[in-house]
């Protein structure tokens, strides 16, 4: 059957028909579908990991035990299982294993741009990209297959356009696939520097049999029309077909290997080689490794995306006529009105605190007018680099806190608290904790006690963890009371250890029904506008007077809260 | 409505994901080939979202680019003006004219541009509708998405029957009675 599916939908499919029984992942932009998908199949066991460690990690012990697995993560969550990914790729697979890994370039929702071609070559891992939805599906199968002949972990690379657009696919039955059985083989499986040795020199040949039998992969295409000759692959496939009609394309469905005696031979048929790829020059650098001349980033940018009328442009000179864009205002995205994160940064921004903050919703809460952080580098770094702030000039042990997301602080943050807390350190670390990861579309963790199919499960209490973590003073709030928050991290501040604040509230994209009440200004409202340092979306300057969005508002009360004069007050709606 | 290139346009939370999915629907029911794109993540947080409808017989790119836009159905007032330069010359802007403020003009920095629209009357088609009285006035002030739709199949000329069948197989059955009303109303504007 055809049906319309995201890139990300048709890797669900294809792990469906493949036969795979484990899925594993921790959500992230623009890869989270993938398993949200899965876990819609009832033959498929899905999970979501604490992180994408352990999900890979969960993954080869099914590949081992006989099943075939598929993890997926975000470009960035790859830096977090490169270490299971490096040695696993020695051992090679008993099922296979396939990791989806979604490159962001133009960084939509990242904080990096990286390119997750440069993992597959240095862990030797054969990489394939596929560039739209029914080769998501046929890539995923086969990546299977190559798995299983080659003994090798397989990487599948989408980027953000492929992921989360939508094109035909067509969907067959499933295929069962037994267990394989298990047999134990410490040379394969238990990697210490002996057996390393053997499975390094087996992990060469693999990639010398590959080297010469991808040249005939089927995914690997040359398409003749013309002297002139484009190499691509994933989305600047279609980017190139769209913009082109009358020149030769090589579309490479595997980007590691490369199959150099097929571009040899594509070259070979043109007078001028172009190489459209994204971010780095992975295949240009081959190509000119291979002696061939071809023009690649002097013309295209290292950084964004490549769209087909810059394509168009660069190797034709055409230019498309256009309508002059507008001025108009921005609109950044913004904490929702009612987010829960929002009083703890109004606090934070109030008594002017050093923020390490991390990675989530209330990343927002840099932005004006709250502007209450001052470092985001990766998941779980808020604590560590609170942690480095003090240790180098203990006055910060007074007037910093670290600020952290609850599905954020399972991910990496609670390493970083026993390490604050083993060396001594004097971090405040604060915990919104809104139940639920809210960033990537409310996915469960385990601390909200579901399970990603929402089956009860043990919930885990964060408060109980700080506190085995060795953190003394451990304290729980409701987020929306301000003053108690206040006072808390005065408290924390001048508290001698680490310490952390849970500040709780469900998030409130959660609580989908409209409140009974709303706020309202009344006329004591003398138009001194401290409420809107909140940098809430239901409340807005309306021929200069402030005013309550009723459809917005949420009935929180912080703006009824901070507000001196009583000039903000709970109406029915 | 052989070769058409749709860009839906507007704030976070507004339902462009499911207008969009709708016209995907609207095509695969009239056997055209055809690609979505669409904004998930750190964008959906009241930020300006942008998703691409491409259908015709054969479709490559999923991506609109600049000066490609056949139509821009745009969900609020502002955002019709800040896509205006992928709109093909001679192209047709379908607005909602509802104003919801950005960041800038919540906190005073900017006013909002009330005539923005004057701007770009001169260079395209313009169609406005308040799609936020219709819906509220059906009681459902959520449908602002269908009653788009509605609009938009009209000036496609998509017969009412087409589009009605996309609407029923795309929403949920529980709110389908609300949107066909919305859709009617968008439809018979
Ligand atoms: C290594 C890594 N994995 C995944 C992501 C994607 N991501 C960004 S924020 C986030 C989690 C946010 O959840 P939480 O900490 O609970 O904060 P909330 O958004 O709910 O406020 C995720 C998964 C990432 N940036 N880095």
């Amino acid at each position: 059957m055809k049906k319309l599916l995201l890139g990300n939908q048709g890797i669900a499919q294809g792990a469906y028909e493949a036969g795979v029984k484990v899925a594993t992942a921790y959500p992230g932009t623009p890869s989270t579908e993938i398993t949200e998908n899965i876990a819609k199949f009832n033959e498929i066991y899905a999970e979501w990991a604490p992180n994408e460690k352990v999900a890979l990690e969960v993954a080869i012990g099914a590949s081992i035990a006989g099943a075939r697995s598929i993890v997926s993560m975000k470009h960035v969550g790859v830096n977090v299982a490169a270490d299971p990914l490096f040695t696993y790729a020695y051992c090679g697979v008993n099922a296979g294993l396939v990791l989806v890994c979604c490159d962001d370039p133009g960084m939509h929702s990242s904080q990096n741009e990286q390119d997750s071609r440069y993992y597959a070559i240095s862990a030797h891992v054969p990489m394939l990209e596929p560039s739209d939805s029914n080769e998501a599906k046929e890539f995923t199968k086969l990546a299977f297959e190559i798995s299983e002949k080659y003994d090798t972990p397989v990487m599948l690379r989408m980027t953000t356009r492929v992921s989360h657009s939508q094109s035909f696919v067509e969907c067959l039955e499933r295929k069962e696939i037994p267990l394989k059985e298990y047999k134990k083989d410490i040379t394969k499986y238990a990697m210490m520097p002996a057996m390393a040795r053997g499975r390094r020199v087996a992990v060469k040949e693999r990639e010398e049999k590959l080297l010469k039998d991808c040249n005939d992969l089927k995914i690997n295409i040359a398409e003749y029309k013309g002297k002139t000759g484009v190499i691509c692959a994933g989305d600047t496939y279609s980017y190139v077909k769209e913009a082109l009609s009358d020149v030769s394309v090589l579309k490479l469905g595997m980007v590691n290997p490369l199959p150099e005696k097929l571009i040899k031979e594509f070259c070979l048929k043109c007078d001028k080689i172009y190489i459209v790829e994204e971010m780095e020059p992975v295949i240009e650098n081959a190509v000119k490794k291979l002696g061939i001349n071809c023009i690649g980033k002097e013309v295209f940018p290292v950084q964004g995306e490549i769209f087909p009328s810059l394509i168009k442009e660069k190797i034709t000179g055409e230019k498309t006529d256009k309508i002059s864009s507008v001025e108009v205002p921005q609109r950044p995205p913004v904490m929702c009105a009612g987010c829960p994160h929002r009083g703890v940064f109004y606090v934070l921004s109030k008594l002017k605190l050093t923020v390490t903050g991390d990675i989530g919703c209330y990343t927002l809460g840099a932005q004006p007018p709250l502007s209450a952080v001052d470092t985001v580098i990766c998941m779980g770094a808020s604590v560590g680099v609170n942690h480095g702030f003090i240790k180098a000039n203990p006055q910060f042990s007074k007037n910093s806190v670290a600020v952290i997301g609850d599905s954020t602080f399972v991910h990496s943050g609670i390493t970083g608290l026993i390490d604050a807390v083993y060396n001594k350190g004097k971090t405040t670390l604060i915990i919104l904790d809104n139940s639920t990861t809210g960033m990537t579309g409310h996915q469960n963790h385990p601390a909200t006690g579901l399970t990603i199919r929402n089956e009860q499960t043990h919930c885990l209490n964060l408060k109980d963890v700080c506190i085995a973590c060795g953190a003394k003073k451990v304290d729980e709030v409701h987020s929306f009371d301000i003053e108690k928050i206040e006072s808390l991290i005065k408290e924390h501040l001048s508290y001698d250890g680490v310490s952390v604040i849970i500040a709780k509230e469900p998030c409130a994209l959660l609580n989908k029904k409209m409140k009974e009440k709303v706020y309202f200004v009344n006329d004591k409202c003398v138009n001194c506008r401290a409420c809107m340092k909140l940098g809430c979306p239901a409340l807005q300057i309306t021929d200069g007077k402030v005013e309550v969005n009723k459809e917005l508002c949420t009935d929180c009360g912080l703006c009824g809260k901070l507000c001196k004069f009583g000039a903000l007050t709970e109406v029915d709606r | 409505m052989i070769k058409c290139n749709i860009m839906i346009v507007g704030v976070g939370g507004q339902g462009t994901l499911l207008a969009s999915r709708i016209l995907g629907k609207l095509a695969s029911d009239k056997n055209l080939d055809c690609k979505l794109s669409e904004v998930h993540g750190m964008a959906q947080r009241g930020g300006s979202v942008v998703t691409f409808v491409k259908m015709g017989e054969k479709i490559h790119s999923p991506i609109i680019d600049e000066g490609e836009a056949d139509i821009i159905l745009s969900f609020e007032k502002l955002e019709a003006v800040r896509y205006i330069n992928y709109l093909k010359k001679g192209g047709t802007v379908i607005v909602n004219t509802q104003q919801i403020y950005p960041m800038p003009v919540i906190t005073g920095k900017c006013p909002y541009p009330t005539d923005i629209l004057s701007e770009i009357e001169n260079t395209c088609k313009v169609i406005k509708l308040d799609a936020l009285k219709i819906a509220e006035e059906i009681k459902n002030p959520k449908s602002v998405n269908v009653v788009m739709i509605g609009k938009l199949a009209k000036t496609m000329d998509i017969s009412f029957e087409d589009i009605k069948k996309a609407v029923e197989s795309t929403v949920p059955q529980k709110t389908l009675e609300g949107n066909l009303e919305a859709l009617k109303r968008g439809y018979n504007l």
